[in-house]
């Protein structure tokens, strides 16, 4: 395989072929196949056991596919099993090339240390040893996620639950990654709250040209956010296209279901 | 073979020499070995049920008695002393077990076993320092996992240390971790020098004596050989700094060591004087004094 980087922009991010997850005899997704690209938005939506989460944590390597494979283009533009890679070497690329948004914040924050050091861990963890500069940037991460700067110091059992999310975000996106996956980032806020984070997340996606796999069991979320839909049931992929196409001229019956009965007031 | 090593001690009871049967201090010994291979890393061991409660050192008693030998001369000290209730049964139990030698003197010790301090005096070659450790894992505070914490130091992930160091200096305005504090040793694993003071992480960086560590109820042996490179974590603009005292001893004149406060009397009246009481002593007795002249501890009344 050639390695033009010049022309990575054009090549996918993320190819998944074939993948399942079998919990015993349970069906969690099976034969998941579909390419990201660069800067694309990907929304999963289903029901709920559907198998969306599954399929998000045999992407982000945080479970180990039954068969199939992902593969993952690096920044050398070399295309990766992520499955045949070093742990070391995974676990390098999610606190650096990816994100990992989880629904409940307290699973992706460390609830004990401040606001500042839950955003400033990725970058020590990379390496950063000036505490001054490791502070600026969490400053001014907080102020891009909408934080006010004076809470910098509070640790994130004195946020709402919104704000949490927010530093969620904020933790997440300060190493500049490739790839944020998120699992129901709104599903547990008030309806008010979930359409600020999603203006919010609307804007820093595109800021940051970002490529998210973002999975959700509201249509109206993946209407917002994605440019691509996955539609799953019963763990397959029942129907797949650009967001508007499927959500206004869905194609299965049980998408159609689903699009009718979200779209019902 | 198993070779008989009895000792009959003060109390006229038996022993197995220095307490442990010669399986389990070969057991121990193994895991040292390990330790010394791999500098800093923390080496899982069976430890053993010992005639005192955890809190006592009973890591660093294990370390000690596994290395042993009839003719070593054990020194003991807590808290830079070698009189405190704690290092006095440890030292008891030692003459009890094993009759070697003991003494107060550091250049006479062949194995120093302490629970806080590193004696200000140089060691040597020739000198083996146990510390009795009661946590061993740096990554505990902020990682509560066993299975992640050993794969972070598998992996060298330390950046959740500087997490640690960063909150001190976002709550306090500098590093105010002042026991505990972390070291990278070697270049590779991060180790927690618990609980000495950050005054004496410079000591541990090429020291000519052979360290060892023993943590009792969490079961972790680690080792930091002669000559190795021991660096205390900090950032770039918060350099490591080690705590100044301002004055000197109050009775020998010391300076640059690290001193303990002394309350002398119901009026509240105190001193400072070296925490390390044999190196206070030998300066002493060498013609060193401090501003308060004799140590008013020591005065008529007293003996
Ligand atoms: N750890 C697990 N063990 C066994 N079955 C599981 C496990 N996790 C999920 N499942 C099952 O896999 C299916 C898909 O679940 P999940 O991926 O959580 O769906 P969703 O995120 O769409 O709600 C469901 O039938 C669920 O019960
Ligand atoms: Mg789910
Ligand atoms: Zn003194």
């Amino acid at each position: 395989m050639s390695l033009d980087i010049q022309n990575s922009e054009d090549l996918p991010l993320l190819q998944v072929s074939n993948t399942t997850k079998l919990y015993g005899g349970r069906i969690g997704c099976k034969d998941v196949s579909f390419d990201l690209y660069p800067g694309e938005v990907l929304a999963i939506v289903g029901e709920s056991g559907s198998g969306k989460t599954t399929l998000l944590n045999c992407l982000a390597t945080r479970l180990t596919p039954t068969s199939g494979s992902v593969n993952y283009r690096n920044r050398m533009g070399q295309m990766r099993n992520l499955y045949e890679m070093s742990e070391a070497e995974r676990r390098m690329l999610m606190r650096t090339d990816w994100g990992f948004v989880h629904q409940h914040p307290a699973d992706g924050l460390r609830m004990t240390v401040s606001a500042g050091a839950n955003v400033g861990e990725r970058l020590m963890a990379v390496g950063a040893r000036h505490y001054g500069n490791i502070r600026d940037t969490a400053t001014d991460w907080l102020g891009r996620v909408e934080i006010a700067e004076d809470r910098i110091d509070d640790d994130p059992r004195a946020f709402s639950g919104g704000m949490r999310q927010r530093l969620q975000i904020a933790r997440n996106l300060v190493t500049a990654p490739r790839l944020v996956f998120m699992d129901e980032p709104t599903g547990g806020l008030d309806v008010s709250v979930q359409a600020r984070l999603l203006d919010l997340l609307r804007g820093l996606v595109a800021d940051l040209g970002l490529s998210v796999i973002i999975v959700t069991h509201d249509l109206a979320v993946a209407r917002l956010l994605s440019h691509r839909i996955l539609v799953m049931r019963h763990g397959h992929v029942i129907e797949s296209g650009l967001t508007d196409q499927v959500l206004d001229d869905p194609q299965e019956s049980y998408t159609q279901l689903l699009v009718s009965s979200i779209l019902q007031p | 073979m198993t070779e008989r090593v009895e000792t009959q001690g003060i109390s006229g009871e038996h022993y197995n020499f220095a307490y442990l049967d010669e399986q389990t201090k070969r057991m121990i010994r193994r895991a040292i070995l390990k330790g010394i291979a791999v500098p800093g890393y923390q080496v899982p061991f069976a430890a053993r049920e010992m005639p005192m409660p955890y809190g006592w050192g009973t890591g660093g008693v294990q370390v000690t008695a596994a290395v042993i030998g009839k003719n070593d001369c054990l020194k003991m000290i807590d808290q830079g002393s070698d009189d405190t209730t704690n290092a006095v049964a440890l030292r008891n139990f030692f003459v009890e077990t094993t009759g070697v030698d003991t003494t107060t003197k550091t250049k006479d010790a062949s194995i120093i076993q302490t629970r806080h301090r590193i004696p200000e005096e140089n060691l040597t070659k020739d000198q083996v320092l146990v510390y009795q450790v009661p946590i061993p894992e740096p990554l505990r505070f902020l990682e509560p996992r066993e299975t992640e914490t050993r794969k972070m130091h598998a992996l060298e992930e330390y950046g959740l240390m500087h997490v640690k160091l960063y909150e001190d200096i976002a709550k306090f305005g500098h590093i105010a971790t002042a026991y505990a504090y972390p070291v990278m040793v070697q270049d590779r694993y991060v180790m927690d020098p618990s609980p000495t003071p950050k005054f004496d992480n410079p000591k541990m960086d090429q020291m000519e004596a052979l360290q060892l560590f023993g943590a009792g109820r969490e079961k972790r042996i680690y080792a930091i050989p002669p000559h190795t490179k021991v660096v205390s974590l900090d950032f770039e603009d918060h350099p490591f700094e080690v705590t100044k005292f301002e004055q000197p001893c109050a009775i020998c004149g010391a300076e640059e060591i690290y001193l303990d406060e002394v309350i002398l009397d119901d009026a509240g009246n105190r001193m400072f004087v070296c925490s390390d009481s044999d190196f206070c002593e030998e300066r002493r007795d060498v013609g060193h004094v401090g501003h308060l002249g004799t140590n008013p501890l020591e005065a008529e009344g007293n003996d």
